[in-house]
């Protein structure tokens, strides 16, 4: 057998632009993150896990973050679904508009979300009338994790329902299935894995926002904000620990993404 | 039964302009057109998958025009299968059966008759993605079947499969039309399928019908220039008539038969167009002295384009033919077709 050429191969330009690019992005990434995870020392670690205060941030920005991706599956799968099928005068206009809170600046939002919410306008008294607060409040940091990362749900589930073939529905009406019968029959079990991603992406956006929550509720305190808290209070060197917390949090939340998306290739 | 009437459908890029066409119970009917037509667009308001803007539509004199798909009692074959890829062929089977049940009771008595007529019993466990292109037609066809459909409509059965499976789907459709005796409703490109699967056929063209009749009657007399090309009557021309004799340019044809002045076209069939090197005998019909223009080499025959008083026909002659005959573009030949074979319309 004749071994290829790898000298020949080397010299080519584009291998080289490719490679070395791909390295100075790796490293880009890479780098800063491994720095910070072993600056911090194993006893820090374990003494931030033992803060009760750290814990309870965690656990917060995962449940604020969880909470967002499934209001963003009750309200966004319809609305993919309506996105993916229908054609309407107006559609890429929506469409851009759920595009919005991924280009809008994060203190904007918080900003934008406060102006409704609090007791100047109309909604915001309702709610106040109906005992919802937001400023300060778990609600508050829900509604800005749905707000922001609703966008990464709704284009990925909208994706999904493209990729499931409308022929694939129209046989299953005509055979006798409802409109509704044939959601759950052919198109959400069909679907049901890029629900998930879509559910992974929104989480982990939510988990890292930081820019729209300090202005709508500071307190409680999600990962981020203590992370923030800590660094400006105490410095580098208490902030860390935190952050490598929240590090292994998300690097969880993608690997659980990657083997979804990987199981998705292998099914199409 | 289908009974369409007036059908017209709006859609953003493509209109269906009054369409009327009467299926009989138990009849196999193709409609036939190039893509684009608007074929599937009829198929697809029978079976209430467009919104029709005008007309109504019967199915075995019930007006199905405003009911859902899944009221219509209907059942459909797509070219690519849409067979379910999350469940096995017997699944796929059976998927229906739950909305047809009677006292209670789910129908699908006929399943196991399905199951053997198409050959799929030792393959009921299977994945649908392990399946040939013909595994996945018969799968597809005995899927739509087995909730017991009024009609059938099968959008291009047979345009997806290779050589071999085709010719094996086209035989159990035969065989299927002829065992149970259930309308079916197909739509297709290809001549041939209409000739031997169709007792009657219709012919659309930008989403008007062209010409309906037995399929006979479309390919013998096509009634416009389009239906003309589409049944491979590839010399069409604008004629004048008088009398026995109709002109095309300076070109006189003989008809054999007084033929109305108000008739607009002539039509030749290329495989009814003779040719040979020497002038035919005296007294053939139709005998006219041509160049060969171009020669197009299609394998077993030959399309062989001759040129006379500034009129192009196109005939066909088989390979051993012209190797015999030495065509090559340029030379002098003699053509001649009988006056039967001349279609005017």
């Amino acid at each position: 057998m004749k071994l290829p050429n790898w000298r020949n191969q080397a010299l080519d330009p584009l291998i080289w632009l490719t490679v070395s690019s791909s390295m100075i992005i790796i490293a880009f990434i890479l780098l800063p993150l491994f720095e910070m995870v072993f600056q911090s020392s194993l006893a820090d670690l374990r003494e931030t896990i033992r803060d009760k205060d750290v814990i309870q941030s965690i656990r917060l920005s995962i449940y604020t973050s969880v909470s967002a991706a499934l209001i963003s599956f009750l309200f966004g799968t319809p609305f993919a679904y309506l996105l993916a099928r229908k054609e309407f005068a107006g559609k890429k206009f929506i469409e851009s508009i759920v595009d919005l809170p991924i280009m809008i600046p994060h203190p904007v939002i918080g900003i934008a979300i406060l102006s409704i919410a609090g007791k100047n306008h109309w909604l915001g008294e309702i709610m106040s009338s109906l005992g919802i607060r937001i400023m300060g409040s778990v609600t508050g940091i829900i509604v800005v994790l749905t707000f922001v990362g609703l966008p990464f749900y709704v284009n990925n589930v909208k994706t999904g329902f493209e990729a499931i073939p409308v022929r694939l529905e129209n046989i299953s009406r005509s055979l006798g299935a409802s409109a509704i019968g044939t959601f759950f029959r052919v198109t959400f079990p069909l679907a049901w894995r890029s629900m998930v991603v879509g559910m992974i992406m929104c989480t982990a956006r939510a988990i890292s926002e930081f820019g729209a929550i300090v202005i709508v509720a500071y307190h409680p305190m999600i990962a981020p904000v203590m992370i923030y808290q800590r660094f400006t209070a105490y410095g580098l060197r208490y902030s860390q620990p935190v952050a490598v917390w929240l590090i292994i949090v998300c690097l969880f939340l993608f690997l659980l993404l990657r083997v979804f998306s990987i199981h998705k290739k292998k099914m199409t | 039964m289908i009974r369409i009437e007036n059908l017209c459908v709006r859609l953003p890029d493509f209109s269906l302009h009054k369409i009327d066409l009467r299926i009989q119970a138990g009849e196999f009917f193709t409609l036939l057109g190039p893509t684009g037509a608007g074929k599937t667009v009829v198929l697809e308001a029978v079976i209430g998958l467009v919104p029709v803007s005008e007309g109504r539509i019967w199915i075995n004199s019930r007006d199905v025009t405003r009911l859902p798909p899944e009221k219509r009692g209907i059942g459909i074959v797509y070219q690519d299968y849409a067979l379910f890829p999350h469940l096995t062929v017997y699944e796929n089977i059976v998927y229906g059966l739950r909305y047809h049940k009677k006292d209670g009771k789910k129908t699908g008595k006929n399943l196991d008759f399905i199951v053997d007529r198409f050959s799929l019993r030792r393959i009921l466990g299977r994945s649908i993605l392990n399946l040939s292109g013909g595994e996945m037609q018969r799968v597809a066809l005995a899927r739509a079947l087995a909730v017991d459909p009024s009609v059938l409509l099968l959008d291009e059965p047979l345009s997806a499969l290779d050589p071999n499976f085709r010719e094996e789907i086209r035989e159990i459709l035969k065989m299927l039309h002829a065992d149970t005796g259930i309308t079916v409703l197909m739509v297709t490109h290809d001549f041939s399928e209409a000739q031997y699967l169709g007792q009657r056929s219709a012919v659309i063209n930008k989403g008007r019908l062209e010409q309906v009749g037995t399929v006979t009657e479309v390919f013998h007399q096509p009634a416009t220039p389009f239906v003309a090309k589409f049944v491979g009557m590839k010399n069409v021309f604008p004629a004048i008539f008088e009398g026995r004799k109709a002109y095309v340019a300076n070109l006189r044809i003989e008809l054999g038969f007084e033929e109305s002045e108000r008739k607009k076209y002539i039509a030749i069939r290329p495989e009814d167009i003779h040719i040979r090197g020497d002038k035919f005998p005296p007294g053939t019909p139709n005998c006219i002295e041509a160049t060969v223009s171009k020669i197009l080499n299609q394998g077993f025959y030959s399309d062989v384009i001759i040129e006379s008083a500034g009129i192009e026909l196109r005939a066909i002659i088989s390979s051993s033919s012209l190797f015999r005959m030495s065509l090559t573009e340029k030379t002098r030949v003699y053509a001649a077709f009988d006056t039967s074979v001349v279609h005017a319309f």
